[in-house]
C-alpha cells in the first residue's frame, strides 16, 4: 500500500527563509566591520565578540529557560543583533557595559515581548539609548581612528563631527559653522570612515555597499532608506538654505553619526517596520523629520536612534492606515454596448 | 519583443519545469474500469440517468445536469454500468461516482470521430449555446465552472472581449501548450464558435513567452480571421487566473466580488476553445482530455489524450511507472493543485495535470514565527495582506478577515511560496475563507 503525503497548496516553495535573511544581513554588514576594524583595531573585533556572544548566549538561555519553546539561536537574528549593537557602540566601552547592553537587547527588547518577529522597538537601538543614558561619559567618549597599518592609539579619544557642531553652536559666545569647519572631518574622511564616532556607523560608504547588497537581495526595499534620507536632505538643507552659519549642509548630516547606519540597518528592521509600501514611506518620512528635530533643537547631537525607536513605536498605528492597493477596489469601467 | 504585457499587483515567479514541452499528445489506451464521479464541475453534482446493468456506449448521456451551476456526464467508454457507488475522487472523500466495465469502443452513432478540420460555423448563438451546454463542458484549466453559464451574460451585461487563456502559469503542466501546437487550427475555429456565441467583434488569445512556439503558431493561426490576436505575456504567476488575466491583456480591473462579465470580459482556457470546437462542430461530448504526467523523478514526462474516468495509476504507468521515492501524487499544478489519497483516483473535466513529487519535495520546511518581512504582502495579486488575514483567521477574528477583503483571495499560494518562515499562510486563509463565507451566506438568509 502506497502512502502519500497529502496537505493544501502550494506544493512547492521559493526557498526563501529567515536564516538565509538574516545571514543576507550579515554579509552586508561585512564592509562596515571590515572598516572598523581598520580604524579600531583591536577595540572593535573585542566589541564585536563580546555583543554577539553575550547576545546568542541570552537568547539562549531565556529561549531554554524562560520561555522553554524550541531553540532559536541558529536563526541568525541574535547574531544580527549582535552586530548591530556592537556598531552602536564606542569601541573602547567596557566589556561589563556590552554585557548589560545584551542583555537589554535580547532579554528586554526582544525576549519579553516574545522573541523574533513579535518586538516592537529595535532590540539593539533600545540597548543602545539604554547604555547612552545609563552610561552618557562612555558612550560618547569616541576613540580617534588609527588605521589598522599605523599601530592602535586606543586611548586618544576624541568627539563626533556632530558632537563639534552642537558643542561650537551651544558655545558662549556661539561659534558659526565656518568657525567650526577646520574641526570637522571632509566629505572624503567621512565617506571611508575617518571620524569619531560608534564603530559601524563611522564609514557611509561601507554601510550603503551593505544597503546596495541587501537591496538586490530584496532582503530590504528601497522604500524607507530613500525616503528617510530624502527627508533629512529637504529638511536640513531648508535650514541650511535659511541660514548656512547657524545649520550644518545636508551632505553632512548625511554622511555623519548613525544616519546611514539607522536608514540602511536600522529603520528597515522588518519586524518594527511598516509592512506596506505607503506605510513604510511615511515610515521613513517621519524618522528623517525627527532626527533632525533632536540634532538640532534637541539636548542630544545625535537623533537617529531616539527618531527610529518613537517611529517604531506608531508602526501598529501606521499599519492601520496604510493598506495595500487592493485589486478591483474601483468599480467597473463603462463597456462598450 | 520590447516590455511585455503582464498584471499589476504582486506575482512570483516559481521554478518552470515544464519537462514535458516537447512530449507529444498521445493516445492512452482505454481503461477497464472507468469510474466516473458525479460532481465533476463547480457547482451542484449532476443526477445519474442509469442504473446497474444498463449497457451504454460511448457519448451517451450518464448523469444531468443537478441545477443552474452544474453539467452533463457523458459516457466516456462504451460497455456496462456495473455500479452506482461511493468513488474516491480528487477531493479525498467518497463521493457518488458511475463504475463502468469497458466492452470494446463503441461510439453514438451521430458523433463524428473523424479528424478533418471543418470551419464552418453553421450553428447560431443560443443554438451554440444549447449544444455547449449539452455537452457536459466546463472550464477545463482546472476551475471547472460550467462553460455555457459564462456564455450568458446576466441582463443588462454584455461581453466585449472573448480572452482565450493559453497562458498556462502553473509549473510543470504542458497540457494546454501541446494542445496549442497541435490542435491549434481546432483552437482558432473553436474560439470563433465562442465569439459568436457571446456576439462579441474582439478575441484575445493570451500566451506567456516562455512558449514562443506556440506564440508564434498561434500568431500565424490567427492571421486571416477578423477580430481576433494573439498577446504575448511576461511570465509571471498566477497569470492563468481569470483577473490577472484580463488586466494583463485588456488592462480592466474586475471588482471586487464581481465577475469578469462586469468589465465585459468572458475569459475560456484552450482546453475548452478545443472542446468547444468538438462539441459543436463534432457532435462530440467532453468525455476526454489531455492530461500532463509530470515530476523530476518521473522517467517519461507525457501529455496523455485520457478517457474521463481513466484511473491515474494507468497514466502514470504510461509515463514509465511510479517513482520509487514519490512522495506526493498532486492533481493539477504544484501551485494550486490538490494532492491525491490514492492511485485510484480517475481522471474527470479539470485534470489538467498529474504530478509526481519526490519525498524530499513533498514535506514542508517547518513553520517559524512571522518576522514581518511583509514579502507575502508584496507579492499578492489582490492587493492583500496575507499576514493578517492567516492570522485573524487563526484567532476566530472573521468580522475582521471580512472587512480586510478574505473573499477575495483567489487562493494561488503566492504568499506561502513566498513565506521565509514557512507559515502556512493558505491554509489558514482557506479556513477564513470557509468561515467567512459560511458567515455571509447565512446573513442572506436572516
Amino acid at each position: 500500500m502506497n502512502m502519500f503525503t497529502v496537505s493544501g497548496s502550494p506544493h512547492v516553495h521559493g526557498g526563501e527563509s529567515t536564516k538565509k535573511i538574516m545571514h543576507g544581513v550579515v554579509i552586508a554588514m561585512v564592509p562596515a566591520i571590515l572598516v572598523s576594524v581598520y580604524f579600531f583595531g583591536l577595540g572593535a573585533i573585542r566589541v564585536l565578540l563580546l555583543s554577539i556572544v553575550a547576545s546568542m548566549f541570552f537568547e539562549w538561555v531565556i529561549q531554554k529557560y524562560l520561555l522553554k519553546g524550541p531553540l532559536t539561536i541558529t536563526d541568525g537574528s541574535a547574531l544580527v543583533t549582535g552586530i548591530l549593537l556592537a556598531f552602536n557602540v564606542p569601541s573602547n566601552l567596557p566589556g561589563w557595559m556590552i554585557i548589560i547592553g545584551a542583555l537589554i537587547a535580547i532579554g528586554m527588547a526582544k525576549m519579553s515581548f516574545g522573541g523574533l518577529g513579535k518586538n516592537i522597538f529595535n532590540p539593539a537601538l533600545v540597548a543602545r539609548v539604554f547604555l547612552l543614558i545609563s552610561f552618557p561619559v562612555q558612550m560618547t567618549s569616541w576613540p580617534k581612528p588609527s588605521p589598522i597599518t599605523k599601530g592602535f592609539t586606543d586611548t586618544i579619544t576624541g568627539p563626533t563631527p556632530l558632537g563639534i557642531v552642537k558643542e561650537g553652536l551651544g558655545a558662549d559666545p556661539p561659534k558659526t559653522i565656518s568657525e567650526l569647519a577646520p574641526e570637522i572631518p571632509s566629505y572624503m574622511q567621512s565617506l571611508t570612515g575617518d571620524m569619531g564616532g560608534s564603530l559601524g556607523e563611522v564609514s557611509a560608504l561601507a554601510l550603503i555597499l551593505g544597503g546596495v547588497y541587501m537591496l538586490y537581495k530584496r532582503i530590504i526595499s528601497w522604500e524607507i532608506p530613500l525616503s528617510m534620507l530624502l527627508t533629512v536632505v529637504v529638511f536640513s538643507g531648508i535650514l541650511w538654505g535659511f541660514n548656512p552659519e547657524q545649520y550644518a549642509d545636508p551632505v553632512f548630516h548625511l554622511l555623519t553619526g548613525g544616519m546611514m547606519l539607522g536608514a540602511i540597518f536600522m529603520a528597515t528592521d522588518m519586524v518594527t517596520s511598516p509592512m506596506t509600501r505607503g506605510g513604510q514611506l511615511v515610515f521613513g518620512v517621519g524618522v528623517g523629520l525627527l532626527t533632525i528635530l533632536i540634532r538640532i533643537w534637541g539636548a542630544y547631537p545625535e537623533g537617529v536612534s531616539f527618531a527610529i525607536l518613537l517611529m517604531n513605536a506608531v508602526v501598529p498605528l501606521i499599519n492601520r492606515g496604510f493598506k495595500p492597493r487592493r485589486f478591483g477596489a474601483k468599480p467597473g469601467v463603462e463597456i462598450a454596448q | 519583443m520590447g516590455i511585455l504585457k503582464t498584471f499589476a499587483l504582486g506575482g512570483v515567479h516559481p521554478e518552470e519545469n515544464k519537462l514535458s514541452s516537447n512530449a507529444p499528445i498521445e493516445k492512452l489506451a482505454l481503461p477497464k474500469q472507468a469510474i466516473v464521479p458525479l460532481g465533476q464541475n463547480l457547482g451542484a453534482p449532476s443526477k445519474p440517468l442509469v442504473k446497474r446493468g444498463d449497457q451504454v456506449k460511448a457519448g451517451q448521456l450518464l448523469a444531468e445536469a443537478g441545477g443552474f451551476i452544474s453539467t452533463n456526464i457523458h459516457a466516456p467508454v462504451s460497455g456496462k454500468v456495473i455500479k452506482i457507488d461511493n468513488v474516491i475522487d480528487g477531493t479525498g472523500y467518497k463521493r457518488p461516482g458511475i463504475i463502468i466495465d469497458v466492452e470494446g469502443d463503441e461510439w453514438l452513432d451521430d458523433i463524428d470521430l473523424s479528424t478533418d478540420l471543418k470551419t464552418e460555423i453553421e450553428l447560431d448563438g443560443k443554438a451554440i449555446i444549447e449544444k455547449i451546454k449539452n455537452a457536459g463542458l466546463v472550464g477545463m484549466g482546472g476551475a471547472t465552472f460550467p462553460t455555457y453559464v459564462k456564455l450568458m451574460p446576466p441582463p443588462g451585461k454584455k461581453a466585449e472581449y472573448l480572452i482565450i487563456n493559453g497562458v498556462e502559469c502553473e509549473p510543470y503542466l504542458t497540457s494546454d501548450h501541446r494542445l496549442m501546437l497541435e490542435k491549434g487550427p481546432e483552437i482558432v475555429v473553436g474560439t470563433q464558435i465562442l465569439m459568436k456565441a457571446l456576439n462579441v467583434k474582439k478575441a484575445i488569445i493570451g500566451i506567456e513567452n516562455n512558449k514562443p512556439e506556440a506564440i508564434h503558431h498561434m500568431q500565424e493561426l490567427v492571421k486571416p480571421i477578423d477580430g481576433m490576436t494573439v498577446q504575448p505575456l511576461k511570465v509571471q504567476y498566477p497569470q492563468g487566473g481569470e483577473k490577472q488575466l484580463i488586466k494583463a491583456v485588456v488592462n480592466r480591473e474586475v471588482p471586487s466580488a464581481k465577475l469578469p462579465i462586469e468589465v465585459g470580459c468572458v475569459v475560456q482556457n484552450v482546453g475548452t476553445a478545443f472542446a468547444v470546437y468538438e462539441a459543436v462542430q463534432k457532435n462530440k461530448p467532453l468525455v476526454e482530455r489531455v492530461v500532463t504526467v509530470t515530476g523530476k523523478a518521473v522517467k517519461k514526462p507525457s501529455n496523455l489524450l485520457a478517457r474521463i474516468g481513466t484511473p491515474i495509476h494507468q497514466l502514470i504507468e504510461a509515463a514509465e511507472g511510479l517513482p520509487e521515492n514519490t512522495g506526493k501524487i498532486i492533481g493539477g499544478g504544484p501551485m494550486m493543485g490538490k494532492a491525491l489519497t490514492s492511485l485510484d483516483v480517475p481522471v474527470v473535466k479539470g485534470s489538467s495535470g498529474i504530478l509526481l513529487m519526490k519525498k524530499e519535495e513533498s514535506v514542508r520546511e517547518p513553520e517559524n514565527p512571522c518576522i514581518r518581512c511583509s514579502k507575502c504582502t508584496t507579492v499578492c495579486p489582490m492587493g492583500l495582506e496575507p499576514f493578517l488575514l492567516s492570522k485573524a483567521s487563526k484567532l476566530g477574528k472573521f468580522d475582521m478577515a471580512e472587512s480586510e477583503k478574505i473573499m477575495d483571495c483567489i487562493e494561488c499560494g503566492s504568499c506561502q511560496y513566498t513565506c521565509p518562515a514557512s507559515i502556512p499562510l493558505l491554509d489558514y486563509l482557506r479556513l477564513g475563507k470557509n468561515k467567512v463565507g459560511a458567515i455571509m451566506r447565512n446573513r442572506g438568509k436572516n
